[in-house]
């Protein structure tokens, strides 16, 4: 019986994205959206400016209520739907088993806090208390991300812009998280400095064996890292699928032109 | 001799009649910082509107009260602040801690022993511990609600990253019943031990920020710090100069335009207590 149930658990979605809506105004965010993530898998969002990715994300995440619809995690004493939990428990949640990363590093880090201390936070929120053992933690974190160790104790304002991205990722990470969010991770950065990271997230995800929702309009992100990819047009899901299927022959038009208009590229 | 354009201690009834609930509401939940509606008061709030508040609130006509800035009774703030409420309460005053029913304090814990009936009221200019490292109060006070304290750490950890050490030695925070994180006003840490498991009622009144907090007598309070860096509540590695005390915070005192220097009791009723009592310190006789 309880062979059976464990058995029942594995097959379950770690997420499960129910009917979820979020409007602003008259104006649609996202509309009617429905997927399963599972453990190990990660999701592509794509879709054009204002097609309702970051709408999603953050309704997904908790940091915006959604209208409707349900957000159903896989939580240590099973199955939860996010959106009706207190907030106290949502957060207490996010900050032990989810992780976002922020398209602006600004907006993930603590500007004024050492790297070390940007990375030792989640570790000191889960209650480590040893100085040097959090201090070894970051420094193997920042290493991970390619951070030389000597730059433990500078502060982001120091770090160029990947360097920022990169200390971002780590400080997620570095408490094992089971699901992690991140929004236009390589947004905002040189060309160069993108392929770099995208290798890196790469490396991290196959390595942690890592569940993602990852937000982006660059179909070379989801190409490299998404295992599905759903595309968004004015807050609908118009296709979803594989991701080599959805980007080799994509059947809804615009998808199409998605396609096309990057090959030009 | 009650100036009688005043209420008794300054403050209308319903003023303190609301004081008190917060006050009380601070009691039944120790840490936890009251909001209150802070009132102007006739002195500048760097001068300890909320203490002063609290004291008011607090003060009955059969108090007897002490009044110290950083452990001395005669300075400009103490002596100010004294005078104010012999003239709007008409209370008693001294100079004794022992004898004292309320005392006020910026900056210090009195080095003599508390007893149970004593009232503690300290003078906060900055409530939220949490405000150096996130200035938004909506957060910080979604930071309490949660317990939500990693934060906290995290300035500790800077501290021992820059300076090898926890430098922090004012202001040190510290965690309440294992619950509320809370910032003991500018005391040093040294009189960190003291906020626990005290006999007498501890009050904490930031006027400015217009919060309000409390440890009741006995609350079990802890310095925040790390398992291989834990909490020291050091002072100067000397004795008193004029009292020979060994076991009190000391301030330091330039004596002369040699750079000649000497330590004394921070807590002036404490140090001449013990000279009172025949103790002499190395340099006792030729500074009385
Ligand atoms: N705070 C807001 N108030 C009003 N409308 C908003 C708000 N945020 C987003 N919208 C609208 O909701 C729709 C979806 O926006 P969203 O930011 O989710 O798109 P996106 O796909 O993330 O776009 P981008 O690629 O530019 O980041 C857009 O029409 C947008 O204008
Ligand atoms: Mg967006
Ligand atoms: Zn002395």
């Amino acid at each position: 019986m309880t062979m059976t149930l464990q058995n029942l658990a594995k097959d379950q979605p770690l997420l499960s994205v129910q009917g979820l809506s979020k409007s602003y105004g008259t104006r649609i965010g996202c509309a009617d959206i429905s997927f399963d993530l599972f453990p190990g898998e990660v999701m592509g969002i794509v879709g054009e400016s204002g097609s309702g990715k970051s709408t999603l994300l953050s309704c997904m995440a908790g940091h915006m209520a959604p209208d409707a619809g349900r957000v159903i995690f896989d939580t240590a004493s099973g199955p939860r739907d996010t959106v009706q939990m207190a907030e106290a428990e949502r957060r207490r949640m996010a900050r032990t088993d989810w992780a976002f990363v922020h398209q602006n590093p600004r907006d993930g880090l603590r500007m004024g806090v050492s790297a070390g201390g940007n990375v030792g936070e989640r570790l000191m929120a889960v209650g480590a208390r040893h100085y040097g053992d959090i201090r070894d933690t970051a420094t193997d974190w920042l290493g991970r991300v390619e951070i030389a160790a000597d730059r433990i104790d500078d502060r982001p304002r120091a770090f160029s812009g990947g360097m920022q991205q990169r200390l971002q990722i780590a400080r997620n990470l570095v408490t094992g998280p089971r699901l992690v969010f991140m929004d236009e991770p390589t947004g905002g950065l040189d060309v160069s400095v993108q392929a770099r990271l995208l290798d890196l997230l790469r490396g991290l995800v196959r390595e942690m064996g890592l569940s993602a929702i990852i937000v982006t309009h660059d179909l070379a992100v989801v190409r490299l890292l998404a295992d599905r990819l759903m595309v968004m047009k004015d807050g609908h899901v118009v296709e979803q699928g594989l991701t080599d299927q959805v980007l080799d022959d994509p059947q809804h038009a615009y998808t199409q032109l998605l396609v096309s208009s990057v090959l030009q590229v | 001799m009650t100036d009688q354009a005043y209420n008794f201690a300054y403050l209308d009834e319903q003023t303190k009649r609301m004081i008190r609930r917060a006050i009380l509401k601070g009691v039944a939940v120790p840490g936890y910082q009251v909001p209150f509606a802070s009132r102007e008061m006739p002195m500048p709030y760097g001068w300890g509107t909320g203490g002063v508040q609290v004291t008011a609130a607090c003060l009955v006509p059969e108090d007897r009260l002490k009044v110290i800035d950083q452990g001395a009774d005669d300075t400009t703030n103490a002596v100010s602040i004294r005078k104010f409420f012999q003239r709007v309460a008409g209370v008693a005053v001294t100079e004794a801690t022992q004898e004292a029913t309320l005392i006020q304090t910026r900056h210090r814990i009195p080095d003599t022993s508390l007893s149970a009936g004593q009232i503690l009221v300290y003078q906060v200019p900055i409530p939220e511990p949490l405000r150096f490292l996130e200035p938004r109060e909506s957060e910080t006070r979604k930071m309490h609600e949660l317990e939500d304290y990693g934060l906290m750490h995290v300035k500790l950890y800077e501290d021992i990253a820059r300076h090898g050490q926890i430098a922090t030695s004012y202001a040190y925070p510290v965690k309440v019943e294992d619950r509320y994180v809370m910032d003991p006003s500018p005391i040093p840490k040294f009189d960190n031990p003291k906020l626990s498991n005290s006999p007498a009622l501890q009050l904490f009144g930031a006027g400015r920020e217009q919060r309000i907090y409390a440890l009741p007598p006995f609350t079990h309070v802890v310095s925040l710090d790390f398992d291989d860096h834990p909490f020291v509540p050091s002072k100067a590695d000397h004795a008193c100069d004029l009292c020979d005390a060994s076991d009190s915070y000391l301030d330091e005192v330039i004596i002369d335009d040699q750079g000649g220097r000497m330590f004394v009791c921070s807590d002036t009723d404490y140090c001449g207590g013990r000279r009172a009592a025949g103790h002499v310190g190395r340099l006792g006789e030729e500074a009385i």
